[in-house]
This record gives structure tokens, sequence and C-alpha cells, in this order.
């Protein structure tokens, strides 16, 4: 049992390594995660993944495989799309879906053209697949950096985010504050995908967001508990990952994700609100 | 004009270069309790929007007295019923203008959430999730919220639709309530047997104002025949309005003035 379970982790130092990135994404992304989910933006989340692609590949491009240059490409083409997207729904009648498909669309195109400038196809896979097992220190520090700003942000316009979920129409008649919320959320999910992609790839990332979100959605019926449960579910999806990706071999992002996908399906069929407890429990009710 | 909680001047407001609110004049009185009333599409909906400032004017201002807030209860809340929240979340929101963004609730604000609550009827409410409520019942806990955020000036944009008889009469206990306290109410309402019985003063919308002032006045047949012949659709073929007319160039001359009636034909501020 120790063998499985611990060894791996005290013995290798790329585990240690591995596991403490991938837990402090999921204590940023999870939670933001949830918004997205709850925001009927899950979709943007997978979006924005591929829209951080053509920033990541000029990094590449111009430094090879670093972690910095890709990094803060991300950030910036995450940021352009976001924002653009975000403008165009806010500012035109175009809703936010169709703006934000036409962004990432122009962005992917744009990545992938880059990478096959310079790389071969191993690069490209590398880029959006990720290693988690080969995170630096480099690499570490800046995840911990985005988790701490994504905790502190969620922290401090948490009221007004739930707000803004919740009735939008409300916020606008007392504060200004609904659409500066609306682009600091999308800035956190740009950061969170940006931050995971090194570890899990451009396309997994988002993975790690929203698996986790959408299982903890059957399991209560309030905002707190289920961004404490995204990150627990989160957590245990991580360990299962990069446990069995050593033991059977397998890429680590990958099976971190589908860990949490295992996760997201037993939620489906036995969660509290899941299809076994609303479904087929219900033969007795009350008077009132 | 010192006793105005609410100002327009010229003020028109609407969609795509169509007016909805076609230059309004006048003010509203601080703690005066005003229907607003007229046909689909007469621009009543549009109007608290102006006020509340969720639509910027085409033209003209509307402002309010220094000071002063707006609680806003809108026609179609945008409120998502699927979030997970429970009734005392969505009420506490009403602590808003309170607390701000940073603000801790305290166990006074707590207190107040529940008796907001007891007030319109929904005691005991506190935990039940916001997608197991009636229609009728969120209406309710939609009013607790504007009763908590303690404004000055309160608009309700059809607030009795899908509420029962009895309910009705609660709300409207509660809306002469903040009558009583001098708050500056506006109700838009189509029930005129209730605007009869219970609002001083009524606003009649046809797109611009047809009448306003005291109900029994405004409400008069010929005013509601006149009311009923305005037509809702829009023309895209219709002339520019241009403000050089001459009843609303004498407008102009008087920016900063305040409450002067501007056309000796038009209706009049009450």
């Amino acid at each position: 049992m120790y063998d499985f379970l611990i060894a791996p982790f005290v013995e290798f130092g790329f585990m240690q390594r591995a596991l403490m990135g991938s837990l402090m994404l999921s204590i940023g992304a999870c939670p933001v995660g949830v918004f997205l989910m709850l925001r009927r933006m899950s979709l943007t989340g997978d979006a924005m993944a591929h829209a951080i692609l053509p920033g990541a590949a000029a990094g590449f491009l111009l430094y090879g495989l670093q972690i910095v240059p890709m990094t803060i490409g991300g950030l910036i083409a995450g940021a352009i799309v976001a924002l653009g997207a975000g403008a165009v729904s806010r500012f035109t009648v175009q809703k936010e879906d169709a703006s934000m498909a036409a962004f990432y669309l122009i962005s992917l195109a744009a990545g992938v053209l880059i990478v096959s400038l310079r790389g071969s196809s191993v690069d490209l896979m590398h880029v959006l697949f990720g290693t988690v097992l080969a995170l630096n220190n480099d690499a570490l520090t800046l995840i911990a950096m985005i988790t701490g700003t994504t905790l502190l942000t969620l922290a401090i316009f948490w009221r007004a985010l739930v707000a803004e979920c919740l009735d939008p129409l409300f916020l606008r008649s007392v504060s200004r504050l609904g659409t500066p919320v609306h682009f600091i959320f999308l800035g956190l999910v740009v950061l969170n995908l940006v931050g995971g992609f090194q570890a899990l790839g451009t396309l997994l990332s988002v993975g790690l967001m929203m698996l986790p979100a959408a299982a903890a959605r059957f399991w209560t019926t309030r905002v707190e508990p289920m961004c404490a449960l995204a990150i627990l579910i989160g957590f245990a999806s991580c360990v299962a990952g990069l446990l069995l990706s050593y033991h059977a071999a397998l890429p680590s992002g990958p099976a971190i994700i589908l860990s949490a996908g295992v996760i997201y399906i037993c939620s489906i069929v036995f969660g509290t609100r899941g299809v076994f407890n609303t479904r087929t429990r219900h033969h007795r009710h009350r008077t009132a | 004009m010192t006793d105005a909680s609410l100002t327009f001047r010229d003020l028109t407001l609407g969609y795509n270069s169509h007016p909805a609110v076609h230059h309004l004049n006048g003010a509203v009185k601080t703690g005066s309790l005003t229907a607003v009333v007229g046909a689909n599409g007469s621009g009543k909906s549009t109007l608290m929007k102006g006020i509340v400032g969720v639509l910027k004017p085409m033209a003209g201002t509307c402002f309010n007295a220094k000071g002063s807030r707006i609680a806003y209860l809108p026609q179609q809340s945008e409120l998502d019923r699927s979030f997970p929240a429970r009734v005392i979340d969505l009420v506490s929101l009403g602590l808003w203008p309170r607390r701000g963004l940073l603000g801790r609730f305290t166990r006074d604000d707590r207190d107040q959430v529940s008796k907001a609550l007891m007030a319109v009827g929904l005691g005991g409410f506190e935990k039940r999730p916001i997608d197991t409520l009636s229609g009728g019942q969120l209406q309710r806990a939609l009013f607790a919220r504007v009763l908590l955020q303690d404004a000055e000036i309160i608009l309700l944009d059809e607030p009795f639709n899908a509420v029962d008889a009895k309910t009705v009469g609660d709300l409207i206990a509660l809306i002469k309530r903040w009558h009583g306290e001098k708050r500056t109410v506006m109700v838009v309402i189509h029930d005129l047997d209730l605007v009869r019985r219970h609002f001083p003063e009524t606003l009649l919308l046809a797109r611009q104002p047809v009448a306003w002032g005291e109900t029994i006045e405004t409400l008069k047949p010929e005013n509601l025949l006149r009311a009923r012949r305005f037509d809702e659709a829009w023309h895209d073929d219709a002339p520019w309005c241009e403000p050089a007319g001459d009843d609303h160039a004498h407008d102009h001359s008087h920016d900063h003035g305040h409450d002067h009636s501007h056309r000796d034909s038009g209706p009049r501020a009450a």
C-alpha cells in the first residue's frame, strides 16, 4: 500500500514537483471553473484554452521550450481574445458565444501556423499536451503566484461576482462593477489556463478547471461548498492521475484529467443531486 | 424647486433611433406616490430604465436629487433562477448600497433581512433554494430586497404580475408604508382600479406624456382615449425629430431652470 500510494512521491523529486504544481493549480483553477460553469460559460474555458496557443507558440518560436516567454505570450494572446470577445458581446448585438468562437478560431489558426513555422509535430504535441513531470522551479513559482493572485482576486470580488451571476441587472442598478468584474473574471480564466498549460498542455488545462466544478454541482446547492468541493475533487484527480501515470507509464496530463472524468461520471450517478437520488429514490413525500 | 426628487428635462429614451419616451419634461415630487400607466409599448418600462441609468438618454437629461438612492424592481428580471443561491442570499443583495463590495454583514443586517422577509410574508424562507420558489414568492422576495435597499426613490415595474389577490393587498400596504415614510415611489401598473384606489398621482404615457397629475384628473375618459389611440409601431420613414421645433426651442433657453412648465398645452408635472 505504502509502495503504491506514497513511495513514488517520497522517492522521486519530479513526482513531488508534479504533485505540488498540480495541487496548487487545483486551488486556483477549480473555483474559477465553478463560476465559469454557473455563468454558463463552460465552453468559454475551452475556447480560451485554444486561444492562448499562438502566444505560447510565439514564445516557443522565439525562445525555444522555455516557461517564462511561453507563459507571457499565452497571457497576451488570452487577454486579447478575452477582451476582444468580451467587448464585442458587451457593446454590440452579438452574444458572447459567437464572438468568443470567432476570436478563438482566429487565434488557434494563428497558433498552429506559428508552431509549424519552426517545430516538428513533437513540439506541437508538447505545447498541446504539456509535461507535468518536467515542472522546474520557475514553473512552480509561476504557478504559486498565479494561484495566490487568483485566490486574492476571488476573495475581493466574491460578492460582486456572485451578484453578477445571480442578477446582473440588479448589480447594474446599484453599482458600476458589473462590466469590470466580468473582465476581471475572464482575466482569471486566462491566468489559470496559462498556469496549467505547461503542466497539462493548452488543450487539457481547461479539464482541471471544468471537470471538478461540473462534478461538484451534483453534490451541493450553494456556491461556497461547491468551490471547496471542486478543489477537493481536483486534489483527488491530481493524486490519482499522477499515481496512474507513474505505475502504468501513461502520460500524466491525460491521466489527471481522466481521473477527474471518472469522478465526474460517478458524481452524475451517485451525487446527492445525481441521477440515482433524484430519479429513483422518490417514493416518499411529506404532507407540506 | 427643492422638493423634486426626480427631474426630467426634455428626456428622450429609445432604441435604434426610435424614441420610446419622447420629450418628457417635469418633476416628481419627493415623497409622492405615482402610478405610471399606458398601453403596451408606451414607454413605461423604458422610462424606469432611463431613471435608473441602465439606458442612456438619446436626448435630454434625467437627474435625481443629490444623494438620493434608487431601488429598482424590473419587469423582466435577469435573475438566474438556476444559480445555487438561497432566498437569504438573494435578498441580502439588497444590502449592497450599505455594505458595498467588502463590508461585512453584521448581526443587525441579518436581522433586517429576516424582518424584510417577514414583511412580505416569507418568514422562515431564508434557507430555501431560489429555484424552489413559485413566481409570486420570487416576486415577494424581490420586494423584500427593495425593502432592504432603503432607498429614497423606489421604482417598481409591474410588480403585481403573477401575484395573487391577497399578496397584492400586502404589497400595496408595503408601498403605502414607503409613501408614509416620505419616499418617492413610482409604480408601473395596468390595473386602473388599483390606481384609482391607491395612487394619488398618475403619469399617463403614450410615448409622449398624455397627462400627468392627480389621478382623477389624469384618468379622465378623454385622456384615456387619447392614450389608446397612440400608434405603437415604429416607422422607419418617420421624419427626424428636430430640436429646433418651436416648443423645444423654448426649453433650451432655460437649460438651468428647474421646474417651469414648457408647453402651454402639454401635461404639467404634478
